[in-house]
């Protein structure tokens, strides 16, 4: 908390932008007032989500970049599920969009997964690319396939009232999204203390020699770790669809599954942790969006304060022994 | 002419990732070289700018850029860190950085001056084919630039004969910011003569997925920025010919192609043995 704190007004200082009022604009966008912290647990669902996600390729050891395409994907798999099958019931439907967004997350990490293991590229260097891939695909879908038609606006239909997620009240825009992000959060604690598959995960991401040793394949671990990841980022967009955008539109990403990775790397990779982060990171965001509204770049600052907190966790905790993995 | 508009749009590529060969070379993955050159392009622009001389701005770009990609060194060579994680850090700072100066500090952006020319052909496109002979020829018949690919192949051998390697490291991360940082500033003296909020837009994620598409080899690497260079330019071209093609369409080629050249070439050889691994004495 400490160092959060002297980052902040340090950053702050440094790009010359009053430290007592950004500071009281800051808090109050995100901890201080009831708004506030509803703003912060809206952005802390999706990054929640999506840290899961990226934590569980990286622990791995796949350094999966692709949260931003698998999140993009993801929301495109939604609204084409949106109109694939209209004519469901609005439960079923809803969660049939969620589920196809999963499995769009999925898929798009699955790519890369494949890549790697069948024609030795990078998955850093892969993901990277998807990622611009899955911008343009966003993009073309809802300029033409998936086109509203009332007008020329390139953006998809409206997801009706009865399918979205449900709201916690009429003031705040927290939303059930948040439900499943707690829950999967849940599952995964759950998950990584009592399973054999989650210590095997660990073990080939830390030790792939010794992992090998003990007769686990490294390239399947890998492989569900990344569909996993994938699978998680895609979720993060369905309830993003579903809960706040309801549209897909250029705007439809909020660097969520980019910034799934501080938040990731914050917590320290483990579920808990990441939980966490994921809320203070939400907080920053919200409150960093109250501060941009009182001072030029009190927005993009934030990115700054986020740099220099991984970059003081990354030295405070630098290894003494690494065994690297590809 | 298309062609000279080609080989100016694949500069800031080519120079990024002559750097990155390098760099990669060497051991380091240099993922913040996209954080590089974002924070030469607004450095080398405000220079450009302000004082109207174009050459300067170019030069200040390149310090920004040794600046820079040292800080990334202090982690992944100094203190040993993740390449990735690290490279990851340095985007996000820079990210942030340029677009909270650019917006308290600039706003409303002049036109910097353009670099002079000689038959519609500025320097750019000299520089590249001058440094691309250069690393060819600094990596494969010098002796440091033997010990440079010895710290990405076999770092243990090369400390075994009393080298650094660590210096060596730190000496190609530098080289690597250098040449990031010429490319950031061409961008925007030499190319859009103005700074927009990510003006690098993916360029420098673009030039290490081209050091692979290029095999770690400086000509090739160079070949490589052409066609993903022409592929942008021919995409703007298609787009004010109204062909009816849709934009993201043509925005999307210049990462397919280099997606399905990347497994098309498959696990060739060239990548260096120990890429992206940190090197600690302690182990030897």
């Amino acid at each position: 908390m400490v160092g959060v704190a002297a980052a902040l007004v340090a950053v702050l200082a440094v790009f010359g932008l009053p430290v007592g009022s950004s500071l009281a604009s800051l808090w109050n966008g995100s901890f201080g007032t009831p708004l506030g912290l509803s703003r912060s647990l809206v952005k802390a669902s999706p990054l929640l989500l999506c840290g899961l996600g990226i934590g569980i390729a990286w622990k791995a050891g796949v350094f999966n970049i692709g949260g931003e395409g698998q999140f993009i994907v993801g929301g495109l798999f939604g609204g084409i599920a949106l109109v694939v099958f209209r004519g469901a019931p609005p439960f079923v439907l809803t969660l049939l969009i969620l589920v196809s967004a999963a499995m769009g997350g999925a898929m798009f990490a699955g790519i890369a997964s494949w890549m790697h293991q069948k024609r030795g590229v990078s998955v850093v260097i892969s993901t990277i690319l998807l990622n611009f891939v899955a911008v343009q695909l966003l993009l073309f879908a809802v300029q033409g396939p998936l086109k509203q038609t009332r007008d020329s606006l390139p953006q998809s239909e409206t997801v009706p009232e009865a399918i979205r997620l449900a709201r916690m009240s009429p003031q705040s825009d927290v939303h059930a999204g948040l439900l499943i992000a707690l829950a999967v959060l849940v599952a995964l604690i759950v998950w990584t203390r009592n399973s054999v598959a989650a210590k095997e995960l660990a073990l080939v991401g830390s030790a792939p020699r010794v992992a090998r040793a003990n007769g686990i394949s490294a390239e399947n671990v890998q492989r569900r770790a990344m569909a996993i990841s994938g699978a998680l980022c895609g979720l993060a967009a369905g309830t993003e669809y579903l809960g706040i955008n309801t549209v897909l539109d250029q705007g439809f990403s909020q660097q969520f599954g980019f910034l799934a990775i501080p938040v990731a790397l914050m917590g320290m990779l483990s579920p808990t942790g990441i939980a966490v982060s994921s809320l203070g990171f939400g907080a920053l965001y919200a409150g960093s969006q109250q501060m941009g509204r009182f001072e030029r770049g009190g927005d993009t600052v934030i990115f700054v304060v986020q740099a220099v907190l991984v970059i003081g966790l990354l030295i405070a905790n630098r290894p003494r022994q690494t065994e690297a993995s590809a | 002419m298309i062609a000279i508009e080609i080989l100016r749009f694949s500069v800031p590529l080519a120079l990024a990732a002559l750097g990155e060969v390098v760099s990669e070379r060497a051991g380091l993955i240099n993922i913040g070289l996209e954080g590089i050159m974002l924070a030469s392009a607004l450095v080398g622009y405000a220079v450009a700018a302000s004082t109207g001389r174009p050459e300067l701005g170019l030069l200040a770009g390149l310090i920004a850029g040794v600046v820079v990609a040292a800080l990334q060194a202090l982690l992944t060579v100094g203190f040993g860190l993740d390449q990735v994680v690290s490279g990851v850090a340095i985007n996000l700072l820079a990210l942030g950085g340029t677009s909270t100066v650019f917006r308290r500090q600039i706003g409303t952006p002049n036109p910097s001056p353009t670099l002079p020319t000689l038959g519609g052909l500025d320097i750019g496109p000299v520089l590249v084919l001058v440094l691309a002979v250069a690393v060819g020829w600094g990596l494969f018949r010098t002796k440091i630039g033997l010990q440079m690919r010895a710290s990405g192949e076999a770092p243990r051998s090369l400390e075994a004969i009393g080298a650094s390697v660590k210096k060596i490291r730190w000496m190609a991360a530098l080289v690597a910011g250098a040449f990031a940082g010429l490319a950031g500033a061409y961008l925007t003296v030499g190319l859009t003569q103005t700074f927009v909020e990510n003006a690098t837009a993916g360029r420098g994620f673009m030039a290490i997925a081209l050091v692979t598409f290029g095999r770690w080899k400086p000509l090739w690497v160079v070949l490589a920025s052409v066609l993903v260079g022409g592929a942008e330019v021919l995409q703007y071209r298609l787009q004010l010919a109204g062909l009816g093609v849709p934009t993201p369409i043509l925005l999307l080629t210049p990462y397919l192609v280099a997606l399905i050249v990347l497994v098309a070439a498959g696990r060739g050889a060239g990548a260096p043995a120990m890429l992206g691994r940190a090197y600690e004495r302690s182990h030897g």
